[in-house]
Formats: structure tokens, sequence, C-alpha cells
């Protein structure tokens, strides 16, 4: 097996996913003066701070209008340009979905959706701005590829892989501080998802701020008995299935993992590959189509039934 | 380097017969298609023929030409106006008009960029296309083309979508000057009159009030499109809005400035004071060809 370079559970960092992104823009403008940022008035909350700052003529401030952003991001990079439009995943996607689909996935323009606040790791800003439905609405487009970063790490070399790549992309990030995991050296290719912890009593297959949980569960159950393999799926779309259906051979159970809605997101995806293609015992975690409320990140993962007992206990339910 | 395909000049008269050609090819195509709008398509034939045939930089064998200006259609809904022009313009063969809206045509139902090269953006949902125009504006801006120009061609009910008056105001804050902005000033909307449905006068005071220069024009006159195009090059301080009042429908009698005919195609809607829907087309076509009878020895055949 390759070595991912990740950290031992005792070296973890924390860090918000969006000060990778900040940094990963940095080096993609340094790397590609084809690159540009645009931002509805939250330039220093999603971390454009950074750019904007080294490239001011290569940053447009739109004000708060995210229809405007990814419209005028289409025209930027009909131009040849590599727009990266950056707001909270409320608002964009949220507000401008049918802009997204039309002047930029239909369009087939290379337009990088940035969601920043996404998730229950939004905590005290409430329902309105935990964005849980990003992951579902982007998957169902055509030609948009979907990523949710597991740490900061991650987040900066899937920025820098975005403005490399031919496609329009989205990208999701979270607020609040999550662990760091992996390092300079773990692997990070569009596309791809990567065995964090092999296994063979059953499969989570997690992404985002839901990774570490999953390590954390498995570690746990590990000295219960239970050999879990965890795959970490930063991409949803395209869904990497020769890594997901290669474990699943082996475990013949599977648990998705995901702070987000149950309803069409990565739970949803790995399901449907596994319903063609190798039907097995599945339970998927999520926010069970209900919406968010105020309170820390640990409140509300724990309301929400994502902590890393509750994980434990799904495990044991399909372990049996 | 292409050669630029405007250097050939035509006079107004011909740019008025080629205008009076594209209204042919549009009543022709819309009959063929069965769906589609009428209204906005014959009323933009005028501005569209002053656009591909005198005012813009561009060449039809070389779609992609580097140097070309752009337009920018944000109503996507009047595609007819659009393919019928490119096709007289040469961008590909005018038999292939009849294809409009048919499975596997590359004339969707609105135009898709992908789908037909010559196409600069993709559109249909309203108020997206002076955004675009406003991003490659900052593009070209960020790559010192200063010599290259952009037009936007809205429709006037477009302008109830709110996305319009972001671009509008970015615009302006960027002073995006090479954006020439022509409203498709018809008074028509499907539900109705705009001012029945969702008032937008004072029209010009709400351009002027957020930093544009502001020309009122007659939308049917070719001379007049390329006269305020002009001077819309020439004024650098402000982006410029050409208010272009048009007939909807124009050209055809039974159309003009019912809003009824804003959705339907000829030869299939049953509207008060049309002929009966077989008849439509040919009587379109008559009126159109000999010009109002205008051109008195017609004996062409349909």
């Amino acid at each position: 097996m390759t070595d991912l370079h990740l950290l031992d559970h005792k070296d973890w960092g924390s860090e918000p996913t969006r000060k990778g992104f900040g940094r990963g823009l940095v080096q993609a403008g340094e790397e590609n003066e084809q690159v540009v940022a645009l931002c509805a008035d939250l330039t220093g909350s999603v971390q454009i701070e950074p750019f904007a700052k080294k490239f001011p003529e290569r940053f447009v401030e739109v004000g708060i209008a995210e229809q405007n952003m990814v419209t005028v991001a289409s025209g930027m990079a009909h131009q040849g340009k590599i727009p990266f439009t950056a707001s909270y995943a409320a608002f964009s996607p949220g507000r401008n979905w049918e802009q997204i689909k039309t002047t930029v996935a239909l369009n087939d323009q290379p337009v990088k959706i940035i969601g920043a606040h996404a998730g229950l790791y939004t905590g005290p800003d409430g329902a309105t701005h935990q964005m849980l439905e990003d992951v579902s609405l982007m998957r169902t487009m055509p030609n948009m590829v979907v990523i949710v970063p597991g740490d900061s790490v991650e987040a900066e070399k899937a920025t820098r892989a975005m403005a490399k790549d031919k496609r329009p992309n989205y990208l999701r990030l979270a607020r609040d501080k999550s662990p760091v995991m992996t390092t300079a050296e773990t692997p990070f290719e569009i596309g791809k998802a990567y065995v964090f912890s092999p296994g063979k009593d059953v499969t989570i297959v997690a992404n985002g701020t839901m990774t570490s949980i999953a390590l954390q569960a498995a570690d746990a159950l590990f000295h219960d008995g239970i050999d879990v393999e965890v795959i970490h799926c930063p991409t949803v779309k395209p869904l990497d299935n020769a890594t997901i259906l290669t474990s699943v051979k082996k475990t013949r159970k599977v648990i998705t993992l995901e702070e987000a809605q149950i309803n069409g997101g990565l739970g949803s995806a790995v399901c449907e590959l596994l319903a063609e293609h190798d039907p097995v015992p599945v339970i998927r975690m999520g926010v069970k189509d209900q919406y968010g409320q105020t309170g820390t990140p640990e409140e509300l993962i724990d309301h929400y039934g994502l902590s890393k007992k509750h994980v434990m206990t799904k495990v044991h339910e399909i372990a049996g | 380097m292409p050669t630029n395909y405007n250097e050939k000049t035509r006079s107004i008269e011909d740019l008025e017969l080629m205008a009076n050609t594209i209204r042919q090819d549009i009543v022709k195509m819309l009959e063929k298609a069965g769906s589609g709008h009428s209204a906005g398509p014959l009323g933009l034939a005028d501005i569209l023929t002053a656009l591909y045939f005198d005012i813009m930089q561009h060449d039809p064998k070389h779609p992609e030409w580097d140097e070309r200006d752009l337009f920018v259609l944000s109503n996507g809904h009047c595609a007819p106006v659009l393919y019928a022009a490119m096709a007289n313009a040469g961008y590909f063969d005018k038999k292939e008009l009849s294809t409009l809206r048919q499975f596997k045509s590359r004339l969707q139902g609105h135009p898709e960029r992908k789908s037909l090269p010559g196409i600069e953006n993709t559109s249909g949902p309203l108020g997206s296309g002076l955004s675009q125009a406003a991003g490659m504006a900052l593009a070209m801006n960020m790559n010192n083309e200063s010599h290259r120009w952009i037009y936007c061609v809205t429709g006037d009910g477009e302008l109830n979508e709110g996305n319009i008056w972001e671009a509008v105001m970015l615009i302006a804050k960027y002073n995006l000057h090479q954006i020439t902005t022509i409203v498709d000033r018809n008074n028509i909307q499907i539900d109705g009159t705009t001012e029945h449905v969702m008032p937008l006068e004072d029209l010009r005071a709400k351009w002027e009030a957020f930093g544009w220069h502001v020309i009122e024009i007659d939308g049917n006159d070719v001379e007049a499109v390329i006269d305020a195009c002009a001077m819309a090059r020439a004024i650098v301080e402000k982006p410029v809005c050409i208010i272009a009042h048009t007939i909807p429908g124009k050209g055809v009698d039974y159309m003009e400035y019912d809003y009824h005919w804003h959705g339907m195609p000829v030869g299939l809607a049953d509207v008060a004071g049309a002929p009966p829907v077989d008849e439509q087309a040919k009587v379109a076509l008559k009126e159109l060809r000999t010009m109002r009878g205008k051109i008195k020895n017609e004996h062409g055949h349909d």
C-alpha cells in the first residue's frame, strides 16, 4: 500500500479548511497568471483576501450579488481566465444555482465555485447559513466536479488542482476549525478516493470534516475487535468507483458518513454505485432531511447523530 | 489573420433588404419548427442586421478569431433572429435554418455556445447576458485589449430580473465602456405589456441613475442603430445603454404591437385579427417580400 503520509492522531493539527483554500489560491495565482478571483463582499471570511492583496489587478469585488458573481466569472472564462468565485455556500450555489447551470456548466466554462461556511461547522450562524444541500445540488449538475476536502492541507491541494482542471468545479469549505490529518506529501488528485485506514470488516466512506471522525471511530473499534476500512472520498463527482468497489468486495458492509443532507450527497452516490454493481448492506449517516440550528459544531455533530460514538454504534449494528 | 468581414461596406438600402430577408427566414423557420417566439425576433431584425453586417468586427469563416468583437444575446428566446443573421452572414449554410428546434439540430430552441460555432454565450434563462458581457470586458481589460467591443442585446421584459441590475451596477463601477447594451424596448412580454406586467418607466432615468449614458433610437431604423453604436464607442467616460424602441412583430401587420405573438410561432396560434393558422406564414411572407406592397411586380412563390 502506498504511504499516504498521514499524521498520527496525536499529531493532528487544527485549522478551518477555508484557510487552506486561501493559501492554495495564492499558489495557483503564482503558478498561472490567468487565475482570477471574484468575491461577493466576504473577502476576508472566505479567505480570498490573501489573493486579492497579492494580485489586486486580478481580483473583482462584485458586491453582495452572487448571481452576478458567477455569470461575470463565466464571461471572464470565455476570454481565457480561470475564475475562482467565493461566497458562503448558502448563497453560492444556494442562491445562484440556475446561473451556474446555464452560464457555467451547460456553457462549459471552467469557473471554480467555492462554497464556504458549508455544513454544521458553520455553528452559531444557524440554519440559514448552514448549507447542507450544496453537495446534492451540485452533484446533479452535468459537467460539474464536486470536491469536499477532508482538511485544510487537502483544501490547499484541491485548489491548485482545480486551477489546472478544465471543467467547472465546486469546492465545499467549512467555517470552524477541524482536524488536520494530512501532510504536504499526502497525495490528492481530483476523482481519487484514498484508503486512509485499511481494514477488512466494514467500509466507511467519508469526506470533509467527517473523515477525521471516521478515523477516530475506526481506532476505537479496532479495540472492540472490528477492523474498519476508512475510505476518504474528497471527490463526490466523479466518484472513484474502483477504490470503493475494491473495498466493498472485501468487507461486504458499508457506512457512508457526511456532514450534509442525506438525500443526494455522498451516501446517495455510493448507494447508486453499489446498487448497480455490488449490492451490499449500507447505512447512510448524514443530516436526515432536517435543517440545522444554532450551536457549536460539537453540539450540532452530536445532535444530528454524526459523532464518533454514533459512528461506532452504527458500525456495531452493521457488523452484527 | 482572417480578414475583417465588414471591410465590405453595404449601403443602408442593402442593409434594409438584408433585414427583410432575415425576417422572411424567421417566419419560415418558425412555421417549420411549430414552436418558438415570433414578435421579438422580427422586431430585432434591423438591430441584428446592423451588428452582423456593419458594426461588428468578425469573421464568419473563423468564428474563434481572437480579435473579434463579441455579440452577447441575453434574451435567448430571440434565437431565431440570431440564427438567421448568422446564416446570412455566412457562419453556416442557410439550409440549416430549417432545422430550428429539431432533434439533434445545432440550432437549439435557445442558443448554446457548445452547439454552434459563433454563439458566444448559452442563454435562455433571462438576466444573465449582461453579466457575461461584464466578465468578458473585465478579462479584456486585464489582457490590455482596448480595441475590442462587446454588444449585448437584452429584452425589456428581461429587465424585471434582479441579475440585470447587479450587472448594471458592476459595469458602471468598473466603467466597462467597451460594452454597448441595446435594450429591445418593444413594450411586450409574455403576460402582456411591460407596463402592465411590471412597469419599467422611467427606464431612461433608471439607467442614468445607475451611472450610464443613455441614447434612445428607433430600433427598426438600421442607420439609427449604426449611428448610435458609433456614438457609443466614442463615449468612454460611461458605459452606454441604447434604448432601442422597436415594434414587436415588425413587418407583419397582424403581429405588430400584439403581445400574444411574444411566445407564439406563425402557423399555430389562433390570435384575434390574424389570418387562419394555415394562411399565416403565406400572408406574412407576402407582406415581407413585397415590403407591404411597395414592390408591385411581385410574382415570387414561397
